[in-house]
């Protein structure tokens, strides 16, 4: 489950905040690192660093979409499909991705390298289509610039 | 015109601390030091007129003076949690500035006589936080945050904090639970942040790109900074253009610019005949293109125009837009993001959504449009934030605008363009 060294690192968060408690949104943010994703194990985890009940950590967890609940593949897929993109043809690129690997929105590539979802506006409104994937912006897509982007991460070791 | 808030935006390494020094840069922090006791700062604050960037307008002088004499510790946040549609304006001044903030933010946190301050910054933007978090870094090294900053006797830290995806966290009250460790839920005001904010201490919650400015009045005086703009919307803005323009992106124009010349001189002209323009983002009730040619962007030409400045975004919607869909899609967006305190937010967004799928699916019907309006009429005042009341603008103005484009979705169940 958590390690000791993600253990020590969120002590050490509690530390930068007036009140500890405002370290449990970096506390999660370490164990999703660890871990990829917040299972209920880890979050029980974090839940001790922070001397939190257990049912808390999951309910601030479940109220922010950059905490992954399921498991997600390696590379995360979030298409904007807000005003601006959508304007653009954010449709378009979700199809174009769906199509590219084959899975529909919400769902994970077979061998786990791609999750693709839909998300709201990024602020990217001034060089929209775009996407960011894990944590990389990529703006201005089109469909070329999209299968530059795949077969380079296709390409990226787990 | 001459840039301040984009002057080094384009500068090669302008976000490393040498490059921002040797272009003047907290030479104005050395100065409020020096030459201003807090309250001082706080009446140039006042008397510049600057008003909040982050869409609500408040004039940021006035916000200080509200916080209560004798009480301590005191906090400020700088609000980066940037997520009204069709903004961006605070991720160029983050990723490309980040000292120009972190010296708005010294300053403002000496004015308001705090001793430590948060930026609070949305958890997409991973490059600019790690920016922001290598500048902190340096200027600690440098001595303007810590202990005793400049000689000056004052001390102060700043943490960067990352919210974790929730646009209702951008709301003042929700991003200070949020930075709490809560779910990022808004509280009833009053109490006022000012009065009992964070951690129920005194706080001030400002914008990026309110802070930023703080610099420039410090450095050039309230009388300069009233030169530019309107009397009641004086000084700079940062317009994010985005949508069907040739050239899209961030532009800084003094408040009160006609908003053609936005459109046509900085953004390259609109890339289709308009349709509407939605004026300072998603939640600003959209204008038809005939309003425009006499508009000027400040706030009280925009509220003038039954529309808002808001934070300055201006999204342009082409010809061949469907605006049942964009709407719809708008709706979608606020019920994902009420946060599902207050009744008629969390049931009014969703009931809202339904209603425009199924007339944007061709399953509409003639009365579904009054029962729009009346559920908007519903939600609106009637929460503690005001995401409610966001909501709504897209479907009352676009009501307005394009009633019969409703009409058409919902009598021949398909889409008029």
């Amino acid at each position: 489950m958590l390690s000791e060294n993600a253990k020590a690192e969120i002590e050490q968060l509690k530390g930068k905040y007036p009140d500890p408690k405002s370290a449990l949104l970096p506390a999660l943010y370490v164990a999703q690192r660890e871990h990829g994703w917040l299972s209920p194990e880890v979050m029980r985890d974090v839940a001790e660093v922070m001397d939190l009940p257990p049912a808390e950590v999951a309910s601030v967890a479940s109220f922010y979409t950059m905490f992954n609940r399921q498991p997600v593949g390696e590379n995360l897929i979030q298409v904007c499909t807000n005003i601006s993109c959508s304007l653009l043809g954010a449709e378009h690129i979700v199809e174009y991705l769906k199509s590219k690997l084959g899975i529909d929105v919400g769902e994970t590539t077979p061998d786990n390298k791609f999750t693709l979802v839909t998300v709201e506006c990024l602020g990217s409104c001034g060089t929209a289509p775009m996407m960011q994937v894990n944590d990389t912006y990529y703006e201005n897509l089109t469909e070329e610039k999209i299968d530059r982007i795949l077969a380079e991460l296709a390409e990226r070791k787990g | 015109m001459e840039k301040f808030l984009l002057r080094n935006v384009g500068v090669p390494n302008s976000h490393e601390i040498d490059v921002y020094i040797g272009r003047g840069g907290y030479q104005a922090l050395a100065k409020a030091l020096k030459e201003f006791e807090p309250q001082e700062l706080v009446n140039l604050v006042r008397e510049s007129g600057l008003r909040g960037r982050g869409g609500a307008g408040f004039p940021a002088g006035v916000k200080w003076s509200f916080l209560p004499k004798g009480v301590y510790p005191r906090y400020l946040v700088c609000n980066a949690d940037e997520g009204e549609p069709g903004t961006f304006k605070d991720r160029v001044l983050i990723e490309h500035d980040p000292h120009g903030l972190i010296e708005g933010i010294i300053i403002s946190s000496y004015a308001c006589e705090v001793e430590h301050a948060f930026i609070y910054i949305r958890g997409e933007y991973v490059f600019g936080a790690k920016r922001l978090e290598k500048a902190v870094a340096q200027a600690y090294e440098r001595g303007y945050l810590g202990r005793n900053i400049l000689g000056s006797g004052y001390d102060l830290e700043l943490t960067v904090h990352r919210g974790a995806g929730s646009y209702v966290c951008g709301e003042e009250t929700g991003l200070l639970t949020s930075l709490e460790g809560d779910r990022g839920h808004p509280k009833l005001k009053p109490p006022f942040p000012a009065s009992q904010g964070l951690y129920r201490k005194p706080t001030i919650i400002n914008n990026v790109e309110t802070l930023f400015n703080v610099p420039f009045i410090v450095e050039h005086g309230a009388e300069w900074y009233k030169g530019f703009g309107t009397e009641r919307s004086p000084g700079l803005k940062l317009f994010c253009i985005s949508g069907h323009v040739n050239k899209p992106g961030v532009y800084e124009l003094p408040l009160g610019t006609p908003m053609m010349t936005l459109i046509n001189d900085y953004a390259g002209g609109p890339s289709k005949p308009i349709k509407t323009v939605i004026p300072g983002g998603s939640s600003t009730p959209m204008l038809p293109p005939d309003v425009l040619e006499t508009l000027t962007l400040d706030y009280e030409a925009l509220a003038a125009a039954g529309s808002m400045l808001g934070s300055g975004a201006v999204i342009v919607v082409g010809e061949g837009t469907c605006i049942v869909r964009l709407v719809e899609r708008l709706a979608e967006f606020y019920r994902h993001e009420s946060c599902g305190k207050c009744i008629p937010c969390r049931e009014g967004t969703d009931w809202l959504y339904k209603i425009m799928h199924r007339i944007e699916h061709g399953q509409g019907r003639e009365e579904d449009i009054d029962l729009l309006l009346d559920i908007c009429d519903n939600i609106s005042g009637k929460s503690f934030c005001p995401l409610g009341d966001a909501a709504l603008g897209p479907i009352t103005s676009s009501i307005k605008h394009f009633r019969d484009e409703y009409l058409y979705h919902i009598r021949e169940r398909r889409c008029m363009v």
